[in-house]
């Protein structure tokens, strides 16, 4: 846990004083990744490296867990929070093992030890220790070395990371897929995370708390869903960008919305006017067809009311299925790409479970936005 | 002309080489000692800006002043203590004179580095001295080698005037030769200061080749 308490920094004196940290008040609680956000010169890496002083603080204090860090000898203190800054900041005159090792090294590790560790941490980066120990950082894609200034940060084990734009320099692409690795990471190692960025979906995507900066001043700190549905005052608003619907559909998953229990089911074998009378009755514009456990497409009642047999010959197929952890940004996509109001949700035995539907979608949005 | 300078030297051939080890020696002594100074010197200026200027000023200063003046303003002020006149003095010359290439090298080497990486190295908790060791030193190293190959070069040269106060080396061949009007030996001096230049040129060039990371090199190959 981090903890700042009326924090402010102050760089340069007299008239050529500038307020860099206005004031901060703020808690980042165990185990939680944090993103410090906001444009640049808005004094989120100012309080990071406030809290591994490398900036001194003018006014007030920061805790971890409990202890001033004015208390705390600075080299220790940055020996036992992780630093992860981007990529440039590998050491290009030491090997990748020899970058990795470096906090265990300076806290006098045994020899076996910090080789049994690097190997460790590159097997969580996913990259292949046999190939990857003895190059050198020049060798690595930007993503490779980005991975190593992660694996960097966590070799000594620290129970916080403070990250500053850590994936900044890398393309977009990679990044997304950088991220992802990060996040399951996360899941299995449970870091007290402080992330500083200035991009809004990176921030969405990888924080449990967003804190929005503005002029060295905390303007919002809240989960992210609540940053894009209630944002405090137009600064937040435009910073978040006038699609931040769609921004909260990103965040939501299908099995947050699914109908797991939709009632215009038809068998395959029906009949068509059995099918027909079935839909009318019940005011449905159309039925899904299931085949054991497979849906096999849709038939509207104009098709069946057209056509004789079973319905099954009739069923339009669907182009693709849901799975329930697809983002609600992703099937909304697949709404208007098809021009279909619904899709069928499969588990991962391609067994059917249930629909999502543009008012599913609405419906949610509209929530979010209600509480 | 030139084959009496070849015969010159194969007549006196064992006085050419003891004065050359002589030279070599007034070079060698005075940059292991301007490396001793300058180097630490160049480390602590790139820490404290303020004083960059005054100091690396103060060294280009010293090498603006020709040889012959530097030697004759250190007569009278070495003269009471006795050393006005020897090796000592010329010791202390070529030392001044390195003073510029070596500071300003390692001023720069130091300053030119990424300060992303001080930044990490800073952050990641290695004390100052850590730093230099393991980060700032091994990048810097290869700027740092040709500033002294810069200074030992140029110092090979200045020794040989040294000799009007006595330092010996070469320089003997060619103040004694214009003395006695006898190009041959004048040659032969100027002949020996120049292959001894490019010889240490030569080991200075491939010290600094061996001072350069592995990953910088394999940057610089892949960056091509």
């Amino acid at each position: 846990m981090i903890t700042y308490e009326s924090v402010t920094k102050i760089f340069g004196s007299g008239r050529n004083a500038v307020t860099a940290l206005d004031n901060l008040n703020l808690t980042i609680p165990k185990g939680e990744i944090v993103v410090l956000l906001g444009p640049s010169g808005c004094g989120k890496t100012t309080t990071l490296r406030l809290t591994n002083r490398l900036e001194a603080i003018t006014r007030g204090n920061i805790y971890i867990d409990n202890q001033n860090i004015m208390d705390v000898n600075p080299v220790q203190l940055r020996q036992r929070l992780g630093y992860v800054i981007q990529a440039i900041g590998l050491f290009p005159n030491k090997t990748i093992a020899d970058n990795i090792s470096i906090v265990p090294r300076l806290m006098g590790w045994e020899k076996n030890e910090i080789e049994k560790r690097v190997d460790e941490m590159l097997q969580l980066v996913n990259l292949d220790p046999g190939i990857y120990r003895n190059r050198y950082p020049a060798e690595l894609s930007g993503g490779q070395q980005q991975r190593i200034g992660v694996a960097r940060g966590l070799a000594a084990d620290p129970d916080i990371l403070l990250m500053d734009e850590p994936f900044g320099a890398i393309d977009p692409i990679n990044r997304e897929q950088i991220q992802n690795e990060f996040l399951r990471l996360q899941a299995k190692l449970k870091k007290t995370i402080a992330f500083v960025s200035h991009d809004i979906h990176e921030a969405i995507k990888v924080g449990d708390r967003i804190a929005l900066f503005d002029k060295g001043k905390l303007v919002q700190y809240d989960i992210p869903e609540i940053i894009l549905t209630q944002p405090k005052n137009k600064f937040v608003a435009d910073f978040v960008g006038a699609d931040r619907a769609l921004k909260v559909l990103g965040l939501m998953r299908v099995s947050d919305v699914m109908n797991r229990h939709p009632e215009n089911i038809l068998r395959a074998d029906e009949r068509t006017e059995n099918a027909l009378h079935f839909l009318k009755e019940k005011g449905f514009r159309y039925g899904i067809v299931i085949d054991g456990t497979m849906p096999a497409g849709y038939v509207t009642q104009a098709t069946l009311s057209y056509e004789k047999g079973i319905v099954a010959g009739l069923a339009e197929k669907y182009p693709l299925f849901l799975k329930e952890r697809t983002s609600l940004r992703d099937v909304l996509s697949f709404m208007l790409m098809y021009d279909l109001p619904l899709f069928c949700v499969l588990d991962d035995n391609e067994n059917f479970t249930g629909t999502v539907t543009y008012k599913d979608i609405q419906q949610a949005v509209k929530e979010s936005y209600a509480d | 002309m030139i084959s009496g300078v070849f015969h010159f030297i194969s007549e006196n051939f064992s006085q050419a080489l003891y004065l050359s080890w002589e030279h070599m020696w007034i070079v060698g002594v005075a940059l292991l000692i301007s490396a001793a100074a300058g180097i630490p010197l160049g480390l602590y200026v790139a820490g404290h800006e303020e004083i960059a200027s005054p100091i690396i000023n103060g060294a280009n200063i010293i090498m603006t002043i020709p040889s012959i003046a530097l030697f004759g303003i250190m007569l009278p002020l070495l003269s009471p203590i006795n050393l006005g006149l020897g090796k000592i003095p010329a010791i202390i010359a070529l030392i001044l004179y390195s003073q510029l290439p070596i500071i300003r090298n390692t001023f720069t080497a130091i300053k030119n580095l990424p300060p992303d990486l001080v930044d990490a190295a800073d952050g990641m908790g290695m004390t100052r001295w850590q730093r230099l060791k393991e980060v700032e030193m091994p990048l810097a190293a290869p700027v740092i080698i040709a500033g002294l190959r810069t200074a030992a070069v140029m110092n090979i040269g200045i020794a040989a005037i040294a000799v009007y106060i006595g330092s010996g080396g070469l320089g003997v061949y060619i103040q004694q030769g214009i003395d006695r009007f006898y190009p041959e030996m004048i040659l032969s001096g100027a002949l020996l200061v120049s292959v001894l230049a490019l010889i240490v040129d030569g080991i200075m060039a491939w010290l600094e080749r061996a001072a350069t990371p592995e990953g910088i090199k394999i940057q610089r190959k892949l960056m091509q």
